[in-house]
């Protein structure tokens, strides 16, 4: 396979990011509820073309890094009633996410 | 911003119904229509979702999953110039009675 051209990874399992908080119209693949949120990245799943540049007919290059992040349950909902250790794992891409 | 699709049963907090129900026969007609469209390179899985998602909220709303399936497919089809709406209004009336 060809290589193509690919973000550069910027983190690593462990890493605690936060969401960035964006409304750009369109697709995204960020929903709300998660943006301004922090949590540690689980697994760097490798890098995908971007969805969001695709969906418009884009070719999605650079490939961006994509990671399945961990969050505390607790913290993204305001009301959240269960138990304190409960946890939310989702797959987010690179420029989605900041040093937190 | 908040988007319809956002998260499942929003903007309530109302349970959602998960219980199974058969596909009926239009439905699974869009399901093939897609799939075909996809291996002839007419429709990407990441176009779809944002056609769906560009779907009017308080329409989204009324809609079953594969209704708006079927506006999504025609959006792009539209787009992208395979079909005009012109000629998907006029094949309506027959398709509408073999129905």
């Amino acid at each position: 396979m060809p290589q193509i051209a690919t973000a550069p990874q910027r983190f690593n399992p462990g890493d605690h990011v936060r969401v960035r908080r964006e409304a750009p119209a369109g697709h995204v693949r960020t929903p709300a509820y998660i943006m301004d949120k922090t949590g540690a990245i689980l697994r760097v799943h490798g890098a995908f073309r971007n969805p969001e540049a695709i969906a418009y007919g884009g070719d999605g290059l650079p490939a961006m890094p994509l990671y399945l992040v961990r969050f505390n349950q607790g913290e993204i909902w305001d009301s959240y009633s269960g138990p304190q250790n409960d946890t939310l794992s989702m797959d987010l891409f690179d420029h989605w996410l900041e040093p937190a | 911003m908040t988007k319809v699709h956002d998260r499942g049963g929003w903007p309530t907090g109302d349970p959602i119904d998960t219980s199974d129900h058969p596909m009926e026969d239009w439905e699974l007609h869009i399901d093939g229509l897609r799939a075909v469209l996809a291996q002839k390179g007419l429709l990407i899985t990441d176009q779809l979702r944002r056609a769906i998602e560009s779907i009017d909220p308080p329409r989204y709303e009324t809609m079953r999953y594969y209704e708006r399936w079927t506006a999504a497919v025609e959006l792009l089809l539209i787009e992208k110039g395979v079909v005009t709406a012109e000629e998907i209004d006029r094949h309506m009336p027959s398709a509408e009675t073999s129905a």
